[in-house]
């Protein structure tokens, strides 16, 4: 496998990597009275990237800029509409059922809704012991050895105090470790977390970020976290991508991206991390003024544009910008950082 | 599933769940006693009533308690036999190689009316010669009245009512009449007091054995009285209550859960299986139920469990598949399906353990209410001459009274008590399942 993601590790060696997302679309096709073609909600646009054993990158957005979207088409929840997957040097499409199933069992899921997450009618016991039936673990005493050892992992402790639980007798916090435990049980290569913990109390997210952080280490998991919200990066990822309109915008080492954010969305997201007051957490959603673009009829040129302080007349509104190398494993879909090739089209 | 338990829970509150439940628990009780006292086959045997199982049971009798009731004072069957009254027989050798068999069954007789018949049975054992048999009447005033004599053959009846010269002899009235009547009063009343019948058999081998059966037919029979083929209608209203439950519970489990499989699978897989399942039901739901029925049971066959099944095809594409669809959309949507298809649960899976159990807790009470109108689809069927022909059903009673023109001649034990049996079976189910509704339904919107 070839390395194209730029902002990869330096001497990162092919079979280093895990997950290969390549030229990834998923459109959703809107029909007016269930007959007539609207259109298309564009809802992941060109999405590509490289992810390491081990590694863990954030993916950072609005609210409907198609994070979400993005996850369940890389869970293979939703088939794409352009480009492909290829994970541990597998390409996974919708034609090889066998690789599909492979593939879901070495990927983890866990869900923003942490409730709607578990089945109401089944007990912690019979939650965790579905994903090992259905995957072939046959040994009854393999089961409940794995039941336990994932119970244990995510810290909900002494097991059987929880094994006969029904999950509304679980708290908030309690649940979506239960939906982690559920995600590690099949032992993955890889987590994608869709908002982990923006429905949970302020007062738990910092433990369920270190639970997650924690878990990458120890078993050297990857980890896709998908969060609206900077100030939860912090705890683990080695990158970060800046997602604006179903494309990605920015990508970057942490560090690098929190000191030096080019895009100016990105800056404007940068600004929005919150002090240490919790009430300013959810502050940033309202920072860069104008309307989120719609994923129907997206603007020309830069998506950014109409929202953009810097937007370069003639320019950014007529040409989409590619990805420009701005520094170490840095880059940014952005004319500001390429303006001879805005010169050439002008 | 728990919740399921809690809404039980709940159900103390109501008073009409309590007397549901009460009434439920009766029939179950009646039911559980039934199959324990008397295997179906055997139920199924006697009603059929083949041979001659009923010849010792009275015609048309009502049952025996209404007695209780002031001004009623009818005759109810009596049975003697020597088979169970060994006290009754004597034998003495009277001659060498020859026995007298003496038997008397003495009775008190205190009823204002006359009985319906008088029989004699007779079986004899063991022997190559006909023993000689003769038999006498003997009245409280006295009077000692023959009934004739007879070489016996190895089983005889003796229809006392029947026999002409009998009658001439007591003055042209059947001996269930005669025999019981007061000679000094003009009209025919019955002489209270005790009554005896003798009857002595002259017998020439020792071990030869005989045992004589006296049946004073009643106007009253039994709990629940007789039909008009003698039979006992105790064991069609005491079997008819397992074969009501069954049906009431299969049909309703039949109908819920198919139902709701089929709506989860057209929900679940959408396009044209769920447009499929839609028209069906909307053309289903246009299609008179009843009509159809009566041309498949005339047309095909009168079987019961043959109509159930398509009445139970009838009611799964009703009006409750759509509510049951608009409840599997949004349980479809719920992020613990997604997770379930994150690691590979088969669509069958799906439907089967996530989608299903969802919904249960809601059809608790539209279960609960479906089994009465099973329970009454078997009487409906059987009355329109469909019902299965062995099975002793309620319905079944029902459907001959009706033939018999039971109404019009005064029979009405006949069709008061399966009707009855019907309404508080019914009624059982109603009354719980309205109140099972108003505990489960606030918590729809919960979904
Ligand atoms: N199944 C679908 N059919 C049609 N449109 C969809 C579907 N799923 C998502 N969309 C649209 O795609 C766009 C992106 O949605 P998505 O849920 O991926 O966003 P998101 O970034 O996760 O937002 P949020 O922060 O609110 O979760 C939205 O405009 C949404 O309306
Ligand atoms: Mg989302």
């Amino acid at each position: 496998m070839e390395i194209f993601d730029k902002t990869m590790r330096p001497g990162t060696k092919p079979e280093d990597v895990l997950l290969s997302v390549e030229g990834l679309h998923k459109w959703f096709e809107i029909k007016r009275l269930g007959l007539f073609r609207v259109g298309d909600v564009k809802a992941v646009d060109g999405v590509d990237f490289q992810l390491a054993r081990g590694e863990s990158v954030t993916v950072v957005g609005e609210s409907g800029c198609g994070k979400s979207t993005l996850a369940r088409t890389i869970l293979g929840l939703y088939g794409p509409t352009k480009g492909r997957i290829v994970f541990d040097g597998r390409v996974i499409d919708g034609t090889d059922k066998e690789a599909l199933a492979w593939y879901r069992r070495h990927v983890g899921f866990v869900q923003q809704d942490p409730f709607g997450a578990l089945p109401p009618f089944m007990t912690v016991q019979r939650i965790l012991n579905e994903p090992l039936v259905i995957n072939g673990v046959k040994d009854p005493e393999e089961r409940q050895r794995r039941i336990r050892k994932a119970l244990e992992d995510v810290r909900l402790m002494p097991v059987e105090d929880y094994l006969t639980k029904f999950p509304h007798q679980l708290s908030g916090g309690q649940q979506q470790r239960l939906v982690i435990a559920r995600a590690i049980i099949l032992e993955p290569k890889l987590i994608v977390a869709d908002e982990p913990v923006s429905m949970l109390d302020a007062s738990v997210r910092v433990e369920i970020m270190q639970l997650l952080g924690r878990l990458q280490q120890q078993y050297n998991i990857s980890i896709i976290y998908i969060t609206h919200d900077l100030s939860t990066v912090r705890y683990f990822s080695d990158r970060i991508f800046v997602m604006y309109g179903a494309k990605l915008i920015e990508k970057a080492r942490t560090k690098e991206l929190l000191k030096n954010p080019s895009h100016p969305y990105a800056q404007a997201l940068m600004n929005a991390i919150p002090d240490p007051d919790p009430d300013n957490v959810d502050r940033f959603r309202e920072v860069p003024g104008g309307e989120p673009p719609s994923l129907m009829n997206p603007p020309a040129g830069c998506r950014f544009h109409p929202r953009c302080p810097a937007a370069i007349k003639g320019v950014c509104d007529v040409q989409e910008p590619p990805h420009f190398e701005r520094g170490e494993q840095h880059l940014v879909a952005c004319w500001l950082y390429g303006e001879e090739h805005a010169e050439q089209t002008a | 599933m728990n919740r399921v338990v809690k809404g039980f829970k709940d159900l103390a509150q109501y008073p009409s769940a309590i007397a549901g439940l009460v009434l439920i628990s009766l029939f179950v009780a009646l039911a559980v006693y039934a199959m324990v006292t008397m295997p179906l086959g055997q139920a199924i045997e006697l009603w059929r009533g083949s041979g001659d199982v009923w010849q010792y049971t009275p015609r048309n009798a009502a049952p025996a308690w209404l007695n209780v009731f002031p001004g009623i004072n009818k005759p109810v069957t009596m049975d003697f036999n020597t088979a169970n009254m060994p006290e009754a027989k004597t034998v003495e050798e009277i001659a060498p190689g020859m026995w007298e068999v003496r038997v008397s069954f003495p009775f008190d007789f205190t009823y204002d009316e006359f009985p319906t018949e008088i029989n004699v049975f007779t079986t004899v054992r063991n022997s190559t010669a006909r023993p000689f048999f003769s038999m006498r009447w003997l009245t409280p005033d006295g009077r000692e009245i023959p009934l004739g004599d007879v070489d016996l053959r190895a089983s005889e009846s003796f229809r006392l009512g029947q026999d002409a010269r009998l009658t001439r002899r007591l003055g042209g009235r059947p001996a269930h009449m005669g025999l019981f009547a007061d000679p000094n009063a003009s009209e025919a009343v019955p002489l209270k007091g005790r009554y005896e019948l003798v009857a002595e058999a002259l017998v020439f081998e020792p071990d030869t054995e005989l045992d004589v059966r006296l049946v004073v037919y009643g106007q009253l029979h039994g709990l629940a009285g007789t039909d008009h083929r003698r039979r006992d209608l105790t064991v069609a209203l005491l079997w008819g209550t397992p074969i009501a439950l069954a049906m009431g519970l299969m049909g309703a489990i039949g109908a819920t859960v198919t139902t709701m499989a089929i709506a989860a699978v057209g929900t679940w897989y959408g396009g044209w299986v769920d447009n499929l399942i839609q028209r069906i039901t909307e053309i289903n739901m246009m299609l008179p139920g009843y009509p159809l029925l009566i041309m498949i049971g005339t047309l095909v066959d009168r079987n019961l469990l043959l109509l159930t099944a398509i009445w139970v095809a009838l009611s799964i594409f009703s009006a409750s598949i759509k509510s049951y669809r608009a409840m599997f959309l949004q349980v479809k949507e719920a992020p613990y399906i997604e997770a379930a298809k994150s690691y590979s649960a088969s669509n069958m899976r799906i439907i089967v353990q996530y989608m299903m159990p969802r919904i249960i807790p809601v059809l608790v009470p539209t279960f609960v209410g479906l089994v009465p109108s099973f329970v009454f689809f078997e009487a409906t069927i059987s009355v329109l001459g469909l019902g299965d022909p062995l099975l002793p059903t309620w319905g079944k009673v029902l459907s001959e009274a009706q033939d018999m023109g039971a109404l019009h001649n005064g029979y009405y034990y006949w069709v008061l008590a399966p009707s009855l049996l019907l309404v508080f079976s019914g009624a059982g189910f109603a009354l719980l399942g309205f109140a099972l509704d108003r505990i489960f339904n606030p918590r729809l919107r919960s979904l």
